[in-house]
Protein backbone atom coordinates (compact mmCIF):
# COMPACT_ATOMS: atom_id res chain seq x y z
CA UNK A 1 0.00 0.00 0.00
CA UNK A 2 2.84 2.41 -1.48
CA UNK A 3 -0.47 4.76 -2.71
CA UNK A 4 -2.01 6.99 -0.73
CA UNK A 5 -6.23 6.33 -1.22
CA UNK A 6 -7.75 9.58 -2.20
CA UNK A 7 -10.82 10.57 -0.17
CA UNK A 8 -12.58 13.66 -1.55
CA UNK A 9 -15.87 14.61 -2.29
CA UNK A 10 -17.48 14.66 -5.47
CA UNK A 11 -17.12 15.49 -8.94
CA UNK A 12 -14.81 12.07 -8.98
CA UNK A 13 -14.64 12.58 -12.67
CA UNK A 14 -11.96 14.87 -13.42
CA UNK A 15 -10.46 16.21 -16.47
CA UNK A 16 -7.86 18.60 -17.16
CA UNK A 17 -10.44 20.66 -19.66
CA UNK A 18 -10.23 24.44 -18.44
CA UNK A 19 -12.23 27.62 -19.33
CA UNK A 20 -9.38 29.23 -21.21
CA UNK A 21 -8.89 26.07 -23.34
CA UNK A 22 -12.42 26.36 -24.43
CA UNK A 23 -12.39 29.33 -25.02
CA UNK A 24 -9.02 29.12 -27.23
CA UNK A 25 -10.59 26.33 -29.33
CA UNK A 26 -14.17 28.70 -29.82
CA UNK A 27 -11.32 31.31 -31.16
CA UNK A 28 -9.82 28.98 -33.20
CA UNK A 29 -12.79 27.34 -34.41
CA UNK A 30 -13.67 31.66 -35.49
CA UNK A 31 -10.12 31.88 -37.26
CA UNK A 32 -11.35 30.92 -40.97
CA UNK A 33 -14.35 33.16 -40.86
CA UNK A 34 -12.38 36.46 -39.18
CA UNK A 35 -9.74 35.60 -42.11
CA UNK A 36 -12.09 35.41 -44.79
CA UNK A 37 -14.01 38.64 -43.70
CA UNK A 38 -10.50 40.25 -43.32
CA UNK A 39 -9.92 38.86 -46.92
CA UNK A 40 -13.27 39.91 -47.67
CA UNK A 41 -13.52 43.43 -46.88
CA UNK A 42 -9.81 44.42 -46.19
CA UNK A 43 -7.89 45.49 -43.51
CA UNK A 44 -10.47 47.72 -41.98
CA UNK A 45 -12.12 44.42 -41.06
CA UNK A 46 -9.17 43.40 -38.84
CA UNK A 47 -8.85 46.74 -37.43
CA UNK A 48 -12.21 46.17 -36.71
CA UNK A 49 -11.74 42.87 -34.90
CA UNK A 50 -8.77 44.19 -33.37
CA UNK A 51 -10.58 47.14 -31.56
CA UNK A 52 -13.02 45.32 -30.78
CA UNK A 53 -11.70 42.67 -28.63
CA UNK A 54 -9.38 45.32 -27.25
CA UNK A 55 -12.43 46.73 -25.82
CA UNK A 56 -14.21 43.97 -24.37
CA UNK A 57 -11.19 42.45 -22.53
CA UNK A 58 -10.08 46.30 -21.60
CA UNK A 59 -13.48 47.19 -20.22
CA UNK A 60 -13.60 43.36 -18.36
CA UNK A 61 -10.01 44.05 -16.66
CA UNK A 62 -10.96 47.99 -15.62
CA UNK A 63 -14.71 46.72 -14.11
CA UNK A 64 -12.35 44.26 -12.32
CA UNK A 65 -10.00 46.21 -11.15
CA UNK A 66 -12.25 48.86 -9.89
CA UNK A 67 -14.40 46.64 -8.21
CA UNK A 68 -11.49 44.36 -6.67
CA UNK A 69 -12.86 41.55 -8.10
CA UNK A 70 -10.31 38.68 -9.67
CA UNK A 71 -8.96 39.77 -12.56
CA UNK A 72 -10.45 36.83 -15.30
CA UNK A 73 -9.20 38.30 -18.58
CA UNK A 74 -6.76 35.07 -19.04
CA UNK A 75 -10.16 33.05 -19.25
CA UNK A 76 -9.86 34.30 -22.97
CA UNK A 77 -13.86 34.93 -22.70
CA UNK A 78 -13.61 38.59 -23.04
CA UNK A 79 -11.89 37.77 -26.18
CA UNK A 80 -14.33 35.35 -27.59
CA UNK A 81 -17.22 38.01 -26.81
CA UNK A 82 -15.29 40.90 -28.75
CA UNK A 83 -14.01 38.29 -31.51
CA UNK A 84 -18.05 37.59 -31.97
CA UNK A 85 -19.49 40.63 -31.56
CA UNK A 86 -16.64 42.26 -34.17
CA UNK A 87 -17.87 39.74 -36.73
CA UNK A 88 -21.52 40.69 -36.64
CA UNK A 89 -20.64 44.09 -37.28
CA UNK A 90 -20.01 45.86 -40.97
CA UNK A 91 -16.87 46.62 -41.88
CA UNK A 92 -17.30 49.94 -42.52
CA UNK A 93 -18.87 50.50 -38.75
CA UNK A 94 -17.19 53.56 -36.96
CA UNK A 95 -14.74 52.75 -34.44
CA UNK A 96 -16.34 54.23 -31.68
CA UNK A 97 -19.67 52.48 -32.06
CA UNK A 98 -17.89 48.95 -32.30
CA UNK A 99 -16.16 49.98 -28.91
CA UNK A 100 -19.57 51.08 -26.87
CA UNK A 101 -21.13 47.72 -28.22
CA UNK A 102 -18.00 45.49 -26.52
CA UNK A 103 -18.55 47.69 -23.11
CA UNK A 104 -22.27 47.17 -23.52
CA UNK A 105 -21.85 43.56 -23.65
CA UNK A 106 -19.13 43.40 -21.05
CA UNK A 107 -20.26 46.03 -18.51
CA UNK A 108 -24.10 45.75 -18.85
CA UNK A 109 -25.10 42.46 -20.06
CA UNK A 110 -21.95 40.08 -18.19
CA UNK A 111 -20.16 41.68 -15.32
CA UNK A 112 -23.31 43.26 -13.56
CA UNK A 113 -25.05 40.40 -13.36
CA UNK A 114 -21.97 38.94 -12.25
CA UNK A 115 -19.37 38.26 -14.92
CA UNK A 116 -18.72 34.75 -16.77
CA UNK A 117 -21.28 32.38 -15.98
CA UNK A 118 -24.02 34.46 -15.00
CA UNK A 119 -25.59 36.70 -17.54
CA UNK A 120 -28.45 35.95 -18.75
CA UNK A 121 -27.92 36.27 -22.47
CA UNK A 122 -25.07 35.97 -24.82
CA UNK A 123 -23.05 39.49 -24.41
CA UNK A 124 -21.86 39.77 -28.23
CA UNK A 125 -25.77 39.15 -29.59
CA UNK A 126 -27.28 41.23 -27.02
CA UNK A 127 -24.69 44.37 -28.23
CA UNK A 128 -25.45 43.51 -31.54
CA UNK A 129 -28.74 43.89 -31.02
CA UNK A 130 -28.36 47.19 -28.93
CA UNK A 131 -26.42 48.78 -31.67
CA UNK A 132 -28.70 47.44 -34.05
CA UNK A 133 -31.69 49.66 -32.76
CA UNK A 134 -29.51 52.60 -31.73
CA UNK A 135 -27.96 53.07 -35.04
CA UNK A 136 -29.79 50.79 -37.76
CA UNK A 137 -28.62 52.86 -40.61
CA UNK A 138 -24.68 52.18 -39.50
CA UNK A 139 -25.34 48.94 -38.86
CA UNK A 140 -26.55 48.00 -42.08
CA UNK A 141 -24.02 50.02 -44.60
CA UNK A 142 -22.94 46.87 -45.96
CA UNK A 143 -20.71 47.26 -48.59
CA UNK A 144 -18.88 45.10 -51.01
CA UNK A 145 -15.88 45.40 -53.42
CA UNK A 146 -16.60 48.63 -52.35
CA UNK A 147 -19.91 48.90 -53.49
CA UNK A 148 -22.79 49.53 -51.02
CA UNK A 149 -25.20 46.92 -51.66
CA UNK A 150 -27.63 44.95 -49.80
CA UNK A 151 -27.06 41.81 -48.68
CA UNK A 152 -28.26 38.53 -50.21
CA UNK A 153 -31.02 37.99 -47.10
CA UNK A 154 -31.66 41.33 -48.16
CA UNK A 155 -32.75 40.66 -51.71
CA UNK A 156 -34.09 37.31 -51.27
CA UNK A 157 -36.30 38.53 -48.71
CA UNK A 158 -37.75 41.29 -51.40
CA UNK A 159 -37.96 39.03 -54.56
CA UNK A 160 -34.40 39.70 -56.34
CA UNK A 161 -32.20 37.11 -57.67
CA UNK A 162 -28.74 35.83 -55.00
CA UNK A 163 -26.24 34.13 -55.93
CA UNK A 164 -26.07 30.41 -53.94
CA UNK A 165 -22.56 29.67 -54.36
CA UNK A 166 -21.53 33.32 -53.74
CA UNK A 167 -23.65 33.30 -50.56
CA UNK A 168 -21.88 29.74 -49.54
CA UNK A 169 -18.29 30.66 -50.11
CA UNK A 170 -18.66 34.51 -48.63
CA UNK A 171 -18.18 36.27 -51.38
CA UNK A 172 -21.75 38.85 -51.05
CA UNK A 173 -21.94 41.76 -48.22
CA UNK A 174 -22.94 41.22 -45.25
CA UNK A 175 -21.11 41.58 -41.14
CA UNK A 176 -17.53 40.63 -41.05
CA UNK A 177 -17.67 37.08 -39.71
CA UNK A 178 -21.42 35.73 -41.51
CA UNK A 179 -21.00 36.27 -44.96
CA UNK A 180 -19.08 32.91 -45.74
CA UNK A 181 -20.86 29.61 -44.71
CA UNK A 182 -18.16 27.69 -45.67
CA UNK A 183 -15.37 28.78 -43.00
CA UNK A 184 -18.29 28.97 -40.27
CA UNK A 185 -18.71 25.34 -40.96
CA UNK A 186 -15.07 24.61 -40.83
CA UNK A 187 -14.87 26.03 -37.55
CA UNK A 188 -17.74 24.32 -36.57
CA UNK A 189 -16.58 21.05 -37.71
CA UNK A 190 -13.48 21.40 -35.62
CA UNK A 191 -15.52 22.46 -32.20
CA UNK A 192 -17.37 19.47 -32.83
CA UNK A 193 -14.58 17.48 -33.01
CA UNK A 194 -13.25 18.84 -29.92
CA UNK A 195 -16.10 18.42 -28.82
CA UNK A 196 -16.53 21.75 -27.17
CA UNK A 197 -20.07 22.03 -28.61
CA UNK A 198 -23.25 19.40 -28.84
CA UNK A 199 -24.52 18.79 -31.84
CA UNK A 200 -28.28 18.69 -30.46
CA UNK A 201 -28.59 22.88 -30.51
CA UNK A 202 -27.49 23.41 -33.95
CA UNK A 203 -29.08 20.49 -35.55
CA UNK A 204 -32.19 20.97 -34.12
CA UNK A 205 -32.44 24.22 -34.87
CA UNK A 206 -31.12 23.75 -38.41
CA UNK A 207 -33.39 21.19 -38.76
CA UNK A 208 -36.28 23.32 -37.47
CA UNK A 209 -35.68 26.14 -39.47
CA UNK A 210 -35.35 23.73 -43.05
CA UNK A 211 -38.87 22.34 -42.08
CA UNK A 212 -40.02 26.23 -41.26
CA UNK A 213 -38.90 27.48 -45.03
CA UNK A 214 -40.19 23.73 -46.87
CA UNK A 215 -44.11 24.61 -45.30
CA UNK A 216 -43.58 28.46 -45.66
CA UNK A 217 -41.99 28.10 -49.50
CA UNK A 218 -44.50 25.02 -50.40
CA UNK A 219 -47.56 27.11 -49.26
CA UNK A 220 -46.13 30.05 -51.09
CA UNK A 221 -46.16 28.66 -54.83
CA UNK A 222 -44.32 25.11 -54.35
CA UNK A 223 -41.18 23.92 -52.82
CA UNK A 224 -37.99 26.24 -53.54
CA UNK A 225 -35.08 24.51 -52.50
CA UNK A 226 -32.29 26.81 -53.77
CA UNK A 227 -34.52 29.37 -51.52
CA UNK A 228 -33.92 27.50 -48.33
CA UNK A 229 -30.09 26.77 -48.86
CA UNK A 230 -29.86 30.45 -49.36
CA UNK A 231 -31.94 30.81 -46.33
CA UNK A 232 -29.64 28.92 -44.31
CA UNK A 233 -26.22 29.99 -45.81
CA UNK A 234 -27.47 33.95 -45.80
CA UNK A 235 -26.96 36.09 -42.63
CA UNK A 236 -25.72 35.31 -39.52
CA UNK A 237 -27.68 31.89 -39.56
CA UNK A 238 -24.65 29.76 -39.58
CA UNK A 239 -22.87 31.51 -36.91
CA UNK A 240 -25.71 32.44 -34.64
CA UNK A 241 -26.26 28.39 -35.16
CA UNK A 242 -23.24 26.89 -34.16
CA UNK A 243 -21.27 29.66 -32.43
CA UNK A 244 -24.13 32.04 -30.58
CA UNK A 245 -26.59 29.45 -29.59
CA UNK A 246 -24.11 26.93 -28.01
CA UNK A 247 -22.88 29.66 -25.75
CA UNK A 248 -22.33 27.41 -22.55
CA UNK A 249 -23.40 30.25 -20.38
CA UNK A 250 -27.27 31.06 -22.08
CA UNK A 251 -27.91 27.35 -23.02
CA UNK A 252 -29.80 24.79 -21.54
CA UNK A 253 -27.56 21.48 -19.88
CA UNK A 254 -29.93 18.99 -19.89
CA UNK A 255 -29.93 16.87 -23.22
CA UNK A 256 -33.81 17.21 -24.04
CA UNK A 257 -33.36 20.68 -23.15
CA UNK A 258 -30.72 21.37 -26.06
CA UNK A 259 -33.41 19.73 -28.51
CA UNK A 260 -36.10 22.25 -27.02
CA UNK A 261 -33.91 25.24 -27.70
CA UNK A 262 -32.95 24.26 -30.97
CA UNK A 263 -36.59 23.72 -31.90
CA UNK A 264 -37.92 27.32 -30.31
CA UNK A 265 -35.03 28.88 -32.10
CA UNK A 266 -35.66 27.27 -35.46
CA UNK A 267 -39.37 28.09 -34.91
CA UNK A 268 -38.72 32.05 -33.83
CA UNK A 269 -36.16 32.85 -36.78
CA UNK A 270 -38.58 31.34 -39.09
CA UNK A 271 -41.27 33.03 -37.95
CA UNK A 272 -38.61 36.54 -37.84
CA UNK A 273 -37.09 36.25 -41.30
CA UNK A 274 -40.17 34.75 -43.15
CA UNK A 275 -43.39 36.13 -41.70
CA UNK A 276 -42.64 39.45 -40.94
CA UNK A 277 -43.47 42.49 -43.16
CA UNK A 278 -41.61 43.68 -46.02
CA UNK A 279 -40.35 46.42 -44.21
CA UNK A 280 -38.72 44.76 -41.34
CA UNK A 281 -35.34 43.83 -41.50
CA UNK A 282 -34.81 40.58 -43.04
CA UNK A 283 -32.30 39.16 -40.76
CA UNK A 284 -33.97 37.06 -36.94
CA UNK A 285 -31.48 35.11 -35.77
CA UNK A 286 -30.09 37.70 -33.21
CA UNK A 287 -33.17 38.65 -31.93
CA UNK A 288 -34.23 34.94 -32.05
CA UNK A 289 -31.06 33.41 -30.24
CA UNK A 290 -31.94 36.10 -27.07
CA UNK A 291 -35.08 35.82 -26.82
CA UNK A 292 -34.27 31.87 -26.25
CA UNK A 293 -31.76 32.67 -23.89
CA UNK A 294 -34.46 33.73 -21.65
CA UNK A 295 -36.19 31.04 -21.60
CA UNK A 296 -33.06 28.80 -20.74
CA UNK A 297 -34.22 28.36 -17.25
CA UNK A 298 -37.76 27.66 -18.07
CA UNK A 299 -36.67 24.48 -20.50
CA UNK A 300 -34.01 23.67 -17.61
CA UNK A 301 -36.53 23.32 -15.42
CA UNK A 302 -39.37 20.94 -16.95
CA UNK A 303 -36.19 18.93 -18.55
CA UNK A 304 -34.39 18.63 -15.27
CA UNK A 305 -33.87 14.56 -15.75
CA UNK A 306 -35.09 11.68 -13.38
CA UNK A 307 -32.30 11.52 -10.44
CA UNK A 308 -31.33 7.75 -10.82
CA UNK A 309 -33.60 5.45 -8.64
CA UNK A 310 -36.32 7.93 -8.13
CA UNK A 311 -40.01 6.84 -9.34
CA UNK A 312 -41.09 8.28 -12.52
CA UNK A 313 -43.72 11.09 -11.93
CA UNK A 314 -47.15 9.66 -12.23
CA UNK A 315 -49.05 11.12 -14.96
CA UNK A 316 -52.00 12.98 -13.55
CA UNK A 317 -55.24 11.16 -13.66
CA UNK B 1 -46.32 73.89 9.84
CA UNK B 2 -43.94 71.93 10.23
CA UNK B 3 -45.53 68.50 9.61
CA UNK B 4 -46.14 69.92 5.88
CA UNK B 5 -42.55 71.31 5.12
CA UNK B 6 -41.55 67.34 6.55
CA UNK B 7 -43.93 65.80 3.92
CA UNK B 8 -43.00 67.48 1.07
CA UNK B 9 -39.04 66.08 2.30
CA UNK B 10 -40.90 62.65 2.96
CA UNK B 11 -42.80 63.19 -1.05
CA UNK B 12 -39.55 64.49 -2.79
CA UNK B 13 -36.45 62.65 -1.30
CA UNK B 14 -37.05 60.36 1.52
CA UNK B 15 -39.84 58.59 -0.17
CA UNK B 16 -39.33 58.95 -3.77
CA UNK B 17 -41.87 57.51 -5.93
CA UNK B 18 -39.91 56.78 -8.83
CA UNK B 19 -36.49 55.72 -7.26
CA UNK B 20 -37.41 54.57 -4.37
CA UNK B 21 -40.89 53.41 -3.71
CA UNK B 22 -40.85 52.57 -7.32
CA UNK B 23 -44.68 52.92 -7.67
CA UNK B 24 -46.20 54.10 -10.88
CA UNK B 25 -43.72 52.21 -13.02
CA UNK B 26 -46.16 52.54 -16.52
CA UNK B 27 -46.07 56.34 -16.83
CA UNK B 28 -42.59 56.17 -15.41
CA UNK B 29 -41.23 53.90 -18.56
CA UNK B 30 -43.67 54.88 -20.96
CA UNK B 31 -43.95 58.41 -21.21
CA UNK B 32 -40.33 59.32 -20.29
CA UNK B 33 -38.97 59.46 -24.22
CA UNK B 34 -38.62 63.48 -23.70
CA UNK B 35 -37.94 66.04 -20.99
CA UNK B 36 -41.01 67.61 -21.88
CA UNK B 37 -43.14 64.73 -21.66
CA UNK B 38 -41.79 63.17 -18.46
CA UNK B 39 -42.27 67.00 -16.73
CA UNK B 40 -45.65 67.11 -18.27
CA UNK B 41 -46.51 63.08 -16.97
CA UNK B 42 -45.47 64.54 -12.96
CA UNK B 43 -47.10 68.07 -13.28
CA UNK B 44 -50.26 65.93 -14.15
CA UNK B 45 -50.22 63.41 -11.80
CA UNK B 46 -49.21 66.04 -8.70
CA UNK B 47 -52.26 67.83 -9.89
CA UNK B 48 -54.28 64.89 -9.51
CA UNK B 49 -52.68 63.72 -6.41
CA UNK B 50 -53.44 67.10 -4.50
CA UNK B 51 -56.96 67.12 -5.34
CA UNK B 52 -57.66 63.93 -4.55
CA UNK B 53 -55.48 63.48 -1.36
CA UNK B 54 -57.81 66.51 -0.73
CA UNK B 55 -61.30 65.46 -0.57
CA UNK B 56 -60.17 61.84 0.66
CA UNK B 57 -58.98 63.30 3.52
CA UNK B 58 -62.16 65.60 3.68
CA UNK B 59 -64.35 62.27 3.42
CA UNK B 60 -62.00 60.10 5.50
CA UNK B 61 -64.76 59.66 8.28
CA UNK B 62 -67.82 59.51 5.94
CA UNK B 63 -66.29 56.63 3.73
CA UNK B 64 -66.95 53.29 5.30
CA UNK B 65 -64.69 51.30 5.84
CA UNK B 66 -65.61 48.60 3.03
CA UNK B 67 -66.52 50.28 -0.15
CA UNK B 68 -62.96 52.84 0.85
CA UNK B 69 -61.30 51.48 -2.75
CA UNK B 70 -64.11 52.13 -5.41
CA UNK B 71 -65.12 55.29 -2.84
CA UNK B 72 -61.21 56.57 -3.78
CA UNK B 73 -61.60 55.61 -7.28
CA UNK B 74 -64.41 57.38 -8.16
CA UNK B 75 -62.90 60.58 -6.37
CA UNK B 76 -59.57 60.14 -8.88
CA UNK B 77 -60.90 59.45 -11.34
CA UNK B 78 -63.31 62.36 -11.14
CA UNK B 79 -59.83 64.26 -11.19
CA UNK B 80 -58.47 62.91 -13.91
CA UNK B 81 -61.49 63.31 -16.44
CA UNK B 82 -61.22 67.41 -15.01
CA UNK B 83 -57.28 67.22 -15.81
CA UNK B 84 -57.84 65.31 -18.90
CA UNK B 85 -60.60 68.05 -20.37
CA UNK B 86 -58.34 70.88 -19.52
CA UNK B 87 -55.03 69.06 -20.97
CA UNK B 88 -57.06 68.47 -24.19
CA UNK B 89 -58.37 72.71 -24.17
CA UNK B 90 -55.21 73.96 -23.23
CA UNK B 91 -51.74 72.07 -24.02
CA UNK B 92 -53.26 69.72 -26.68
CA UNK B 93 -49.56 68.44 -27.95
CA UNK B 94 -48.93 67.52 -24.14
CA UNK B 95 -52.54 65.49 -24.33
CA UNK B 96 -51.59 63.70 -26.92
CA UNK B 97 -48.05 63.06 -26.41
CA UNK B 98 -49.04 61.36 -22.97
CA UNK B 99 -52.13 59.65 -24.88
CA UNK B 100 -53.83 56.62 -22.62
CA UNK B 101 -51.18 57.50 -19.97
CA UNK B 102 -53.57 60.79 -18.57
CA UNK B 103 -56.60 58.33 -18.37
CA UNK B 104 -54.48 55.09 -16.86
CA UNK B 105 -53.31 58.04 -13.55
CA UNK B 106 -56.59 56.94 -12.41
CA UNK B 107 -55.21 53.27 -11.57
CA UNK B 108 -51.64 54.96 -10.64
CA UNK B 109 -50.99 53.34 -7.58
CA UNK B 110 -48.82 56.37 -6.22
CA UNK B 111 -51.94 58.03 -5.96
CA UNK B 112 -54.27 55.01 -4.78
CA UNK B 113 -51.40 54.40 -2.46
CA UNK B 114 -50.93 57.67 -0.83
CA UNK B 115 -55.11 57.62 -0.89
CA UNK B 116 -55.10 54.52 0.92
CA UNK B 117 -51.94 54.93 3.23
CA UNK B 118 -52.01 58.69 3.98
CA UNK B 119 -54.82 60.75 3.17
CA UNK B 120 -57.18 58.03 4.61
CA UNK B 121 -56.21 58.58 8.09
CA UNK B 122 -54.91 62.34 8.30
CA UNK B 123 -56.53 65.63 8.46
CA UNK B 124 -57.07 67.88 5.22
CA UNK B 125 -54.08 70.34 5.16
CA UNK B 126 -51.14 67.41 5.86
CA UNK B 127 -52.65 65.87 3.47
CA UNK B 128 -52.42 68.45 0.44
CA UNK B 129 -48.59 68.87 1.51
CA UNK B 130 -48.58 64.82 1.45
CA UNK B 131 -49.76 65.29 -2.01
CA UNK B 132 -47.80 68.01 -3.20
CA UNK B 133 -44.45 66.45 -1.88
CA UNK B 134 -45.32 62.88 -3.82
CA UNK B 135 -46.18 64.69 -6.75
CA UNK B 136 -43.23 66.67 -6.47
CA UNK B 137 -41.18 63.94 -5.79
CA UNK B 138 -42.76 62.05 -9.05
CA UNK B 139 -42.22 65.39 -11.60
CA UNK B 140 -38.32 64.92 -10.33
CA UNK B 141 -38.05 61.36 -11.16
CA UNK B 142 -40.01 61.66 -14.51
CA UNK B 143 -38.26 64.89 -15.29
CA UNK B 144 -34.54 62.93 -14.85
CA UNK B 145 -35.42 60.05 -16.99
CA UNK B 146 -36.69 62.44 -19.58
CA UNK B 147 -33.50 64.62 -19.53
CA UNK B 148 -31.36 61.55 -19.51
CA UNK B 149 -33.19 59.59 -22.18
CA UNK B 150 -33.57 62.23 -24.55
CA UNK B 151 -30.09 63.97 -24.02
CA UNK B 152 -28.90 60.04 -24.86
CA UNK B 153 -30.98 59.19 -27.16
CA UNK B 154 -31.94 62.01 -29.59
CA UNK B 155 -28.97 64.77 -28.54
CA UNK B 156 -31.95 67.22 -27.69
CA UNK B 157 -32.87 69.20 -24.26
CA UNK B 158 -36.42 70.17 -24.62
CA UNK B 159 -35.91 70.14 -28.37
CA UNK B 160 -32.78 71.98 -28.45
CA UNK B 161 -30.01 69.98 -30.02
CA UNK B 162 -26.58 69.19 -28.04
CA UNK B 163 -25.45 66.18 -29.56
CA UNK B 164 -25.05 65.94 -33.43
CA UNK B 165 -28.07 63.26 -34.50
CA UNK B 166 -24.98 61.11 -35.81
CA UNK B 167 -23.97 60.32 -31.81
CA UNK B 168 -27.61 59.41 -30.76
CA UNK B 169 -28.18 56.16 -29.20
CA UNK B 170 -31.30 55.33 -30.35
CA UNK B 171 -32.42 52.65 -27.87
CA UNK B 172 -32.22 54.84 -24.82
CA UNK B 173 -35.25 56.44 -26.31
CA UNK B 174 -36.94 53.58 -27.27
CA UNK B 175 -38.61 50.94 -24.58
CA UNK B 176 -35.64 48.95 -23.54
CA UNK B 177 -33.77 52.29 -22.89
CA UNK B 178 -36.69 53.12 -20.54
CA UNK B 179 -35.46 50.15 -17.96
CA UNK B 180 -31.72 50.71 -18.90
CA UNK B 181 -31.75 54.73 -17.60
CA UNK B 182 -33.95 53.91 -14.80
CA UNK B 183 -32.20 51.19 -13.26
CA UNK B 184 -28.66 53.22 -13.81
CA UNK B 185 -30.14 56.42 -11.83
CA UNK B 186 -32.33 53.93 -9.19
CA UNK B 187 -28.52 52.66 -8.67
CA UNK B 188 -26.66 55.67 -8.67
CA UNK B 189 -29.19 57.41 -6.01
CA UNK B 190 -28.62 54.11 -4.14
CA UNK B 191 -25.38 54.92 -3.91
CA UNK B 192 -25.07 58.47 -2.46
CA UNK B 193 -28.08 57.47 -0.14
CA UNK B 194 -25.79 54.52 1.13
CA UNK B 195 -23.04 56.71 1.67
CA UNK B 196 -25.00 59.45 3.57
CA UNK B 197 -27.52 57.44 5.03
CA UNK B 198 -28.37 56.65 8.69
CA UNK B 199 -27.41 53.28 10.22
CA UNK B 200 -30.64 51.41 10.83
CA UNK B 201 -30.12 51.80 14.87
CA UNK B 202 -30.17 55.27 14.31
CA UNK B 203 -33.98 55.02 12.86
CA UNK B 204 -37.29 54.63 14.60
CA UNK B 205 -40.16 53.53 13.50
CA UNK B 206 -42.27 56.07 11.67
CA UNK B 207 -45.78 53.82 11.38
CA UNK B 208 -45.50 53.85 7.80
CA UNK B 209 -43.83 50.62 6.49
CA UNK B 210 -43.43 51.52 2.97
CA UNK B 211 -40.26 53.70 3.35
CA UNK B 212 -39.45 51.51 6.58
CA UNK B 213 -35.92 49.64 6.94
CA UNK B 214 -35.86 48.62 10.10
CA UNK B 215 -35.80 44.71 10.72
CA UNK B 216 -38.60 43.45 11.63
CA UNK B 217 -37.81 42.76 15.62
CA UNK B 218 -36.37 46.55 15.57
CA UNK B 219 -39.64 47.81 14.09
CA UNK B 220 -41.89 46.16 16.62
CA UNK B 221 -39.43 47.51 19.41
CA UNK B 222 -39.29 50.96 17.90
CA UNK B 223 -43.20 50.71 17.11
CA UNK B 224 -43.81 50.24 21.14
CA UNK B 225 -43.34 54.15 22.02
CA UNK B 226 -44.95 55.69 18.45
CA UNK B 227 -47.91 57.20 19.11
CA UNK B 228 -49.90 55.02 16.21
CA UNK B 229 -49.70 51.66 18.33
CA UNK B 230 -51.53 53.77 20.90
CA UNK B 231 -54.31 54.98 18.65
CA UNK B 232 -54.49 51.76 17.68
CA UNK B 233 -54.66 50.04 21.23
Amino acid sequence: MSEMLNVSSNPHVRDKQTTQMIMLDVTIALLPAGIFGIYNFGIRALLVILVTIAAAVFTEFLYEKLMHKTITVYDLSAVVTGLLLALNLPSTIPFWIAILGAVFAILIVKQIFGGLGQNFMNPALAARCFLLLSFTGKMTAFTYDGVTGATPLYNMKHGESYDLLHMFLGNTAGTIGETSALALLLGAAYLLIKKIIDFRIPVFYIGTFTIFALIYTACNGGVDFTFIAGQLCGGGFMLGAWFMATDYVTSPVTPMGRIIFGICLGLLTGAFRLLSSENSGAEGVSYAIIFCNLLVPLIERITIPRGFGREKKKSAA
Amino acid sequence: MNRCVERLYNGIIKENPTFVLMLGMCPTLAVTSSLINGFGMGMTTMVVLTASNAIIALLRNIIPDKVRMPAFIVIVASFVTIVQFMLQAYLPSLNSALGIYIPLIVVNCIILGRAEAYASKNPVIPSIFDGIGMGLGFTLGLSCLGLVRELIGSGTVASFRLIPEDYCIKIIGLAPGAFFVLAGLVAIQNKIRISHGKKPKDMKCCSDCSGCNLECGERKEAAKDSDFVKEEA
